[in-house]
C-alpha cells in the first residue's frame, strides 16, 4: 500500500515537470510564432528605409532606425571611456577589498537594480531640465548610458581580474610601465569579456522604452542634429499599440525588426563569452 | 514641524487618494497595485521556473537541454515593450471574452509572469549544477527515488541559489513598467478581484510625466523613490543571500 502510494507520487511530479516544462516551450513557441508571422507580413526593404506615415499605420521606420542608432552612439560614446577607466581603476589601480573600491562596487550593484522608469526620471530631471538639453537624443542616450555603465563596468572588471597573474609579473619582468602592461597585455588579454560586456549593454539599450520616452521623446521626425528629439525603435512600437488605432501591424513589424537586432547581437556576445573562456583555460 | 512632515508623510501613504489636480496625491491604492502584480506573477513563474530547471537538470533528454537554454536566455532579452505588445493584442482580448474588460490585474500578473519565468529557470538551473555529483550519486546509492534525490537533496542544496534568482525576478516584476502600462487597464484603485483594472506605480508616472509640474510632478518622483528603496532592499537581501552561501 505504501509502496504504491510513494510510486504515484513519484509518477504524479515527473508528470507535473514534464507539464511545466511543456507548458513553458508551449507559451513561449505561442508568442514568438505569433510575433514572427505578423512582422513578417509587414516586413520589407521600403519598411525599412521609408519615413511612418498616418502616425505610423502607413510607411516605415527610417528615420526611427536612424534616431535609435544615434541614440545608443551618445549612449555608448559616453559609456565606453567612463567604463574602461573605472574598470581598470577598480581593478588595477586600487586595493581589491578597499574602502573606496567596495563603496564604488556597492553603487554599481544598487544602478544594477534600479527600475529603468527612475532612470527616466532621473533623465530628465538631470539632462533635460537641469543641464537644459531638452527633449533630445544626446539626453536619451546620455540617460541610456547611465543604465549601461554598471553592466559595462562589471563585466570589463572580472575580465581584467582573470588575466593569468603571470603575465603580469612577465610584463614587470620586462621592464614594461604600469600604463604599458595595462594597454599591451591587460586590455588585449579581457578584450573578448570587454566585447560581451559592451553586447549586452546594447541589448539592454535596446530594449529599453521606459528611461527614453521622457528623455529622448516622441518625435518620428529624420532628425537633423543630436539635439533634435527623436523616437527609438521601442518608443514606436509602444507608441504604436496603445495610441494609434489600426497600427498593431505596424508595430508587430517594429518588433520583428528590434528582436532580430537583439538576437543578432546576443549571439555575438555568447560566441565572444565561449571564446572568452576558452583564452582563459588555455593561459591558466 | 516634524509633526507637520509626518502628518504630510501620512496623507502620502492613506490620504484620500491620487487625484493630482485637487492636490491629493496618496499612494496607497498604486502601492498595492505593484504588491499584487509581483506576487501574483511570482506565485506562478516560481514554481514553473523551477520545475522547468529540475527538467532540464534531471528529466530532460539530453538534446533538448542546450536549445531550451537558448532558448531561455533569448526571451530573457525580449524587450518588455515586445511582452506588452503581445498582451495587448493576444491574452487581453482573449481574458476579455472570458472576463471583461480584459485589462486587468490578472493580465499583468500573466504577463510579469512570463518576463520573469527565464530569469527564475536560468537561475535556478545554474544553482542546481552547483550541487555537487557526488551528493547526487551517494543519494541514488542510498536508493534514494528520483523525486527523493531532487526533493530531498538537489533541491535543498540549491535553495539560497533560487532564492536569489526569486529575489532578483522581484525587482524585475516591481520595476517593470511598459508591459504592465499596456495590459494593466491603468484606472487608480486598490484591486478588489483579479480582473479589476489597476495601475502600478511604474505605470502612472509613466503616464503622468509628460504633464506633471509642481507638487504632482515632485509626487511622481517620490514615487519613483520608493520603488528604488523597495528594490534596493530586495537588493541586499540577495547579496546577503550570496554571502551565506560562500560562508
Amino acid at each position: 500500500m505504501l509502496k504504491r502510494q510513494a510510486y504515484l507520487n513519484d509518477q504524479l511530479l515527473t508528470f507535473a515537470v514534464w507539464f511545466s516544462a511543456a507548458l513553458v516551450i508551449g507559451v513561449f513557441v505561442w508568442i514568438l510564432s505569433d510575433l514572427t508571422f505578423h512582422g513578417i507580413a509587414k516586413l520589407n526593404w521600403s519598411f525599412l528605409v521609408s519615413a511612418p506615415e498616418n502616425a505610423g499605420r502607413d510607411g516605415g521606420i527610417g528615420p526611427i532606425l536612424v534616431s535609435t542608432l544615434l541614440i545608443l552612439g551618445v549612449a555608448l560614446l559616453a559609456t565606453i571611456p567612463l567604463g574602461l577607466g573605472t574598470a581598470v581603476y577598480l581593478s588595477e589601480y586600487t586595493a581589491r577589498g578597499g574602502a573606496l573600491a567596495r563603496f564604488i562596487g556597492m553603487s554599481l550593484d544598487m544602478l544594477a537594480g534600479v527600475p529603468s522608469i527612475v532612470f527616466g526620471l532621473f533623465g530628465n530631471a538631470f539632462f533635460c531640465i537641469w543641464l537644459g538639453l531638452g527633449f533630445s537624443i544626446l539626453s536619451g542616450g546620455l540617460t541610456l548610458a547611465c543604465m549601461m555603465l554598471p553592466i559595462f563596468i562589471r563585466s570589463t572588471e572580472s575580465g581584467l581580474a582573470s588575466v593569468a597573474i603571470e603575465w603580469r609579473h612577465g610584463a614587470s619582468a620586462l621592464g614594461l610601465t604600469r600604463a604599458a602592461a595595462l594597454w599591451h597585455v591587460l586590455l588585449p588579454a579581457s578584450a573578448p569579456a570587454i566585447t560581451a560586456g559592451l553586447m549586452l549593454s546594447i541589448g539592454r539599450a535596446l530594449a529599453e522604452t521606459a528611461a527614453l520616452i521622457f528623455t529622448s521623446g516622441y518625435v518620428d521626425r529624420m532628425p537633423d542634429s543630436l539635439s533634435d528629439s527623436g523616437r527609438a525603435l521601442s518608443v514606436h512600437i509602444y507608441d504604436l499599440s496603445m495610441n494609434v488605432t489600426g497600427g498593431d501591424e505596424s508595430a508587430y513589424g517594429a518588433a520583428l525588426v528590434l528582436i532580430v537586432l537583439l538576437v543578432v547581437i546576443n549571439g555575438v556576445a555568447a560566441s565572444l563569452s565561449d571564446r572568452f573562456l576558452r583564452l582563459r583555460i588555455t593561459t591558466l | 514641524m516634524a509633526d507637520a512632515g509626518w502628518r504630510r508623510l501620512g496623507a502620502f501613504f492613506f490620504g484620500e487618494g491620487w487625484f493630482p489636480s485637487s492636490g491629493q496625491f496618496s499612494l496607497l491604492a498604486m502601492l498595492w497595485a505593484t504588491l499584487a502584480a509581483s506576487v501574483g506573477a511570482l506565485l506562478i513563474a516560481v514554481p514553473l521556473g523551477v520545475l522547468s530547471a529540475v527538467f532540464s537538470r534531471f528529466y530532460s533528454p539530453r538534446w533538448l537541454v542546450t536549445p531550451m537554454r537558448k532558448v531561455m536566455v533569448m526571451l530573457a532579452g525580449i524587450p518588455s515593450v515586445v511582452y506588452g505588445l503581445w498582451g495587448l493584442t493576444v491574452l487581453v482580448p482573449l481574458i476579455g471574452r472570458w472576463e471583461p474588460p480584459g485589462a486587468s490585474l490578472f493580465s499583468a500578473i500573466l504577463i510579469l509572469a512570463l518576463m520573469i519565468l527565464p530569469t527564475v529557470a536560468l537561475t535556478s538551473e545554474a544553482a542546481l549544477a552547483t550541487v555537487s555529483t557526488a551528493n547526487l550519486q551517494g543519494a541514488a546509492a542510498l536508493g534514494l527515488s528520483r523525486k527523493g534525490i531532487v526533493f530531498g537533496v538537489a533541491l535543498p542544496s540549491a535553495r539560497v541559489g533560487i532564492l536569489t534568482g526569486a529575489l532578483l525576478a522581484a525587482m524585475r516584476a516591481l520595476g517593470e513598467t511598459m508591459a504592465v502600462l499596456m495590459v494593466a487597464g491603468n484606472v487608480v484603485q486598490t484591486p478588489s478581484s483579479l480582473f479589476d483594472p489597476v495601475r502600478t506605480l511604474t505605470a502612472n508616472i509613466a503616464l503622468e510625466m509628460p504633464y506633471a509640474a509642481g507638487d504632482h510632478r515632485a509626487a511622481l518622483f517620490a514615487s519613483g523613490f520608493l520603488l528604488m528603496l523597495i528594490v534596493t532592499l530586495l537588493a541586499w537581501l540577495a547579496s546577503r543571500g550570496g554571502v551565506h552561501e560562500h560562508a
